[in-house]
C-alpha cells in the first residue's frame, strides 16, 4: 500500500479508494449470491442508473468550481413533465427533446447569472430553483402523465446487443457518452481548467486574470443541461412524466460525486469519480435486492455511512 | 535616466474612496520603461489600493490612467494582463490544487485540437522555471512546494507573457537572501529588456539596492517623487512617516527608567512538550517585559502556546500568583488573565467584515458575559480612547476592518486584547511586516503598558526590537531555552552570537 501511495500521486487516491469499494462491494455480492456476477448485472447497473450518472458529470462541474446544485432533481422531474405533456400534445419528438434541454440550460443561466451578480450563496440560489422547477411541473398537471409516443417507447425499450449476450440501451450510451464529454471538458480544456483554479482559489483565479465569470456562470448551464437531459433519460426510463418524479435525487447526485472523491469545498475531484459513486451506489442498491428482507430503504442508511466516512476521509487527507 | 523616453504609465489625478477611508487622493504616477521604480509609504499609506488601480482590481473613482499614451479603464485583472501590466501580490495568488505548469499558463495555456496540450504546457513552464533559474518539476503540484517556491512561480507566471510592466508587490517577504539576489538578478535581467518594474518592498536596504527611481505616498496622497540616487534614508523615512526618528529613539529611555521589581506573574517550571519545546523554566514579573529571541524554529510560538494552553503540556506546570494553574486550553489561560496575540492577524482575533467598533465591543462584551450589557456611552468611550491609545488610521470607528492596512489590524488586535484587561500579554510577531511608524507606536505601547504594571511576553524575530524593548532576553535554539539575558546590558551581537552557537549542546545557562 505504501508502495502504491507513493507511485500514485495522492490527488488520485480518493477516487481509486471509490474504485476499490465499488469491486469489493461487488466481490462480495458475486461470493454471496448465485448469478451477481454476471455481466447483466453490470449491465443493469448503468441502465438503472444512466440519469444519476448524466447528473453527477454536471453535478461534478459544480462542485469543483465550489458551488453546489439542489435544482437538479427538481429541473429532471420538470423534464419529464415537459417532455410527457408535450408529447400527448402531440409535438415532434426532436422539438421536445430541444424544448426540454433549453428549459434547462436557461434555468441554470439564470440561476447562475444570480449566483454571480447579486453575490449569493448556490445553495439559497439553488434552493429557490428547485422549489421553482417543482412548482412549474404542478403548473402542468398534478397528474401522473404516461407517454405513448411510438417514437419514445422503441427508443426507450430498443436493446443493445453486446458480445456475451449482455443488452443495454440507449440511455446508456447517451450516459457514457455525457460522461466522455465532461471528462474532455473538465480535464482538457481552458474552461475546465479555469473551473478547478476557481474552485481552489477564486480570489487568485480573478487576479490570474482568469475569466471566473464566465465559469461560475457556466457550471450552472452546463449542470442544467446535465439535469433535463437527464430528465429526458429518466423520461425514456419511467415512460412517464410526473411532478413528484426524482424527489431528492440531487442528493444522491451529491452523494455520488462526494463518495467519488471530489472535495465539497471544491478545486478536487474528477468526471470518473462520480460515475464511480454512481456505481457504488448501485452495487449496493443491487446487494439489498438480491438479499430480498431487507427493506430498500436500507440503501440510504448504507448510502449515509458512506458518505460520513469518505467526507471523514477526505478531511483527514486535506489535513496532511 | 534621462527624460528622454515617455513613461510608459501615467496616473493622474487619482483618487478613491473604500466606505469610511478615503484611500487615495490626487495621486499622481509615473512609470518609464527599463526602470526599477520603488513604491514607499507606511502601511495604509495607499500603496496597494494605487497598484490595484492599476491592475484593474480598483476602478478609480476619478483620475486618469493611461498606457504608453493611451487612455486606458481596466475593469478586470484579466484586461490589464492583456495589455501588458502583470502583477506579483505579496501573498501568493496562485491555485495550491493545481500543477505548477497550469499556474505559470493558466488562462494562456497552449492549445492542440481545442483541447490544453499538456505536454507542450510542460515543456513551456520548463521554460520559463529555466529562465528564472527555478529547478522544480512543472507536473507536481503547486501545494507541495514551499511558499518562497510558489512565490518564485509567481513570478515565472508574470514573466511568462511579454509584459511591458511588472508590478512586484512585496515579493521578497517570504524570500531567503539568496533567493532576493536571485530575483534581483531577474528583474536586472527584465530591465535591461525594457520592462518597467515597480517594486513594493519594506527593506530599506533592497529598495536602494535595486530601485532607481521612488515614489512615495503618506495616507493617500503623494509626497514626492526622487531619483532613489538623490534621497537619503532619513529624509526618505521622514516623509514617509511624516516626523522624526525621535519617537523610536525615546522608547530606550523609557526601557532603562523602568524598573523592574515587580512580583512574579507567572511561573513556569518544566513545562515542555514533545517535538514542540523542550522543558524550560520561565519566571514573568509584573511590569516587565521578557523578550523571546531565536531563529524561526527554535521553539519561539511554541513555547507562547504552551502558556496560553492553546497547546498541551506534557510536562511541568504554570503557577499562577503561586497558585498553580490548570491550563486546560485557552479559555482558562484567559480567566487567568492571559492574552496571546497571535502571528496570525487574519485568523485571530479579527472579524473582517465587521467594524472597528464592533471587532472592539465583541471583545469587552465576550470579557464582561453577555449577562451585563454595555451601554451604548460607554462602548464609545471605550472605543474613542484605543483609537486614540493606538492612533488607529483611519479614525473611524464604522470603518471595516477588512478596509485596514495590515498595521491598523494589528492595532486593532492589539485593542481587542487589551480591552480584556490581561496581565499578561504575549505577544507573537506583533510588528511583522508593517511599517516604522506603526512599529514605533506598538513597541511605545508596550512599554507603556509594562509601566502600568502588565507583563508582557514579547516575540519577534528581529533582535534589535527585542533588544530594544525587553528587561530580559529568552534566547531559544533548537527547541531548547539555551539563555537568559539581562536586557538593559546586551547587545544584539551577543543575542546573535548565543543564537548562532556551536553544535555542541551546552549546559543552560544564565549568562547575565
Amino acid at each position: 500500500m505504501t508502495a502504491l501511495a507513493q507511485r500514485v500521486p495522492s490527488r488520485f487516491l480518493p477516487v481509486l479508494a471509490t474504485v476499490v469499494l465499488f469491486v469489493l462491494a461487488f466481490g462480495v455480492g458475486s461470493a454471496r449470491y448465485d448469478g451477481f456476477a454476471s455481466g447483466q448485472v453490470v449491465a443493469n447497473l448503468f441502465i438503472d442508473n444512466a440519469f444519476l450518472i448524466v447528473l453527477a458529470a454536471g453535478m461534478t462541474f459544480v462542485i469543483l468550481s465550489g458551488g453546489i446544485d439542489l435544482s437538479v432533481g427538481s429541473v429532471v422531474a420538470l423534464s419529464t413533465m415537459v417532455t410527457a405533456s408535450g408529447l400527448q400534445a402531440g409535438w415532434p419528438v426532436p422539438l421536445v427533446i430541444v424544448a426540454v434541454l433549453l428549459i434547462g440550460s436557461t434555468l441554470g443561466l439564470l440561476m447562475g447569472l444570480v449566483i454571480h451578480k447579486f453575490d449569493i450563496q448556490p445553495f439559497i440560489v439553488t434552493l429557490a430553483g428547485m422549489f421553482l422547477a417543482r412548482g412549474l411541473c404542478f403548473l402542468i398537471s398534478v397528474e401522473s402523465v404516461s407517454i405513448k409516443d411510438k417514437t419514445f417507447r422503441a427508443v426507450a425499450t430498443a436493446a443493445i446487443e453486446l458480445p456475451g449476450g449482455v443488452t443495454i440501451t440507449y440511455n446508456v450510451v447517451i450516459a457514457l457518452l455525457v460522461v466522455a464529454a465532461a471528462m474532455y471538458v473538465l480535464h482538457r480544456t481552458r474552461f475546465g481548467r479555469t473551473v478547478y483554479a476557481v474552485g481552489g482559489n477564486e480570489s487568485s483565479a480573478l487576479l490570474m486574470g482568469l475569466p471566473t465569470t464566465r465559469v461560475k456562470v457556466g457550471v450552472y448551464v452546463i449542470s442544467g443541461l446535465c439535469s433535463s437531459l437527464a430528465g429526458l433519460l429518466f423520461s425514456l426510463y419511467m415512460l412517464s412524466g410526473y411532478g413528484l418524479h426524482a424527489v431528492g435525487m440531487e442528493l444522491d447526485a451529491i452523494a455520488a460525486v462526494v463518495i467519488g472523491g471530489t472535495l465539497l469545498a471544491g478545486g478536487v475531484g474528477y468526471v470518473l469519480g462520480g460515475l464511480a459513486g454512481v456505481l457504488v451506489l448501485g452495487t449496493i442498491q443491487t446487494l439489498i435486492s438480491f438479499q430480498g428482507t431487507l427493506s430498500s430503504w436500507w440503501t440510504k442508511i448504507v448510502i449515509g455511512v458512506l458518505l460520513l466516512v469518505f467526507i471523514a476521509v477526505q478531511r483527514t487527507m486535506v489535513r496532511r | 535616466m534621462t527624460e528622454s523616453p515617455p513613461p510608459v504609465v501615467q496616473m493622474r489625478g487619482i483618487s478613491l474612496a473604500f466606505p469610511g477611508v478615503k484611500a487615495l487622493q490626487d495621486v499622481d504616477f509615473r512609470l518609464f520603461p527599463g526602470e526599477v521604480h520603488a513604491l514607499m509609504g507606511e502601511n495604509g499609506a495607499g500603496k496597494s489600493t494605487l497598484i490595484k488601480t492599476l491592475t484593474g482590481v480598483h476602478r478609480p473613482d476619478s483620475g486618469q490612467v493611461s498606457l504608453a499614451g493611451a487612455d486606458v479603464a481596466f475593469s478586470s485583472p484579466g484586461e490589464a494582463q492583456h495589455a501588458g501590466i502583470s502583477t506579483v501580490y505579496q501573498e501568493v495568488n496562485l491555485c495550491a490544487n493545481l500543477t505548477v505548469a497550469e499556474n505559470i499558463l493558466l488562462g494562456r495555456e497552449p492549445r492542440r485540437f481545442g483541447g490544453v496540450d499538456f505536454s507542450a504546457m510542460r515543456k513551456r513552464a520548463a521554460e520559463v522555471l529555466a529562465r528564472i533559474g527555478v529547478h522544480i518539476d512543472p507536473a507536481s503540484s503547486l501545494g507541495e512546494h514551499p511558499i518562497a517556491v510558489q512565490q518564485l512561480v509567481a513570478i515565472a507566471r508574470a514573466i511568462a507573457v511579454d509584459c511591458r510592466v511588472l508590478v512586484l508587490d512585496e515579493p521578497t517577504s517570504s524570500l531567503d537572501a539568496g533567493e532576493v539576489a536571485e530575483l534581483f538578478r531577474i528583474m536586472r535581467v527584465l530591465r535591461d529588456e525594457g520592462v518597467a518594474i515597480l517594486f513594493v518592498s519594506h527593506f530599506l536596504d533592497q529598495v536602494y539596492e535595486i530601485s532607481d527611481r521612488m515614489t512615495v505616498l503618506r495616507n493617500g496622497t503623494l509626497v514626492g517623487e526622487h531619483l532613489t540616487a538623490e534621497v537619503d534614508r532619513r529624509t526618505l523615512i521622514a516623509q514617509m512617516i511624516g516626523r522624526d526618528l525621535g519617537a523610536l529613539e525615546a522608547i530606550e529611555d523609557a526601557a532603562e527608567k523602568r524598573k523592574t521589581g515587580g512580583p512574579v506573574l507567572v511561573q513556569a517550571s518544566g513545562l515542555g512538550r514533545k517535538g514542540a519545546i523542550e522543558p524550560f523554566d520561565l519566571e514573568i514579573r509584573a511590569g516587565e517585559v521578557v523578550g523571546l529571541a531565536g531563529l524561526l524554529g527554535s521553539g519561539r510560538t511554541e513555547l507562547a502556546r504552551l502558556l496560553f494552553g492553546a497547546d498541551r503540556a506534557d510536562s511541568g506546570k504554570v503557577l499562577v500568583d503561586g497558585a498553580p494553574l490548570r491550563l486546560r486550553g485557552p479559555r482558562s489561560a484567559i480567566a487567568a488573565g492571559i492574552a496571546f496575540s497571535s502571528e496570525d492577524r487574519k485568523g485571530e482575533g479579527l472579524v473582517a467584515d465587521l467594524s472597528i467598533r464592533d471587532n472592539l465591543v465583541l471583545a469587552m462584551q465576550a470579557a464582561r458575559g453577555w449577562t451585563r450589557p454595555l451601554s451604548r456611552r460607554t462602548k464609545d468611550q471605550l472605543v474613542e480612547k484605543y483609537l486614540k491609545a493606538l492612533d488607529i488610521r483611519p479614525a473611524n470607528p464604522d470603518a471595516l476592518v477588512r478596509t485596514l492596512s495590515g498595521g491598523n489590524q494589528q492595532k486593532v488586535l492589539l485593542a481587542r486584547w487589551l480591552v480584556t484587561e490581561p496581565r499578561l500579554l504575549i505577544l507573537d510577531e506583533p510588528t511583522r511586516g508593517i511599517d516604522i511608524g506603526a512599529k514605533a507606536q506598538i513597541q511605545q505601547l508596550v512599554t507603556a503598558l509594562a509601566a502600568e504594571g502588565t507583563a508582557v511576553l514579547f516575540i519577534s524575530a528581529e533582535l534589535e526590537e527585542v533588544v530594544r524593548i525587553a528587561d530580559r532576553i529568552v534566547v531559544l535554539r533548537d527547541r531548547r531555552k539555551i539563555a537568559e539575558l539581562d536586557g538593559s546590558v546586551t547587545g544584539v551581537d551577543e543575542v546573535v552570537e548565543l543564537i548562532a552557537g556551536g553544535a555542541a549542546p551546552e549546559p543552560e545557562k544564565v549568562v547575565s
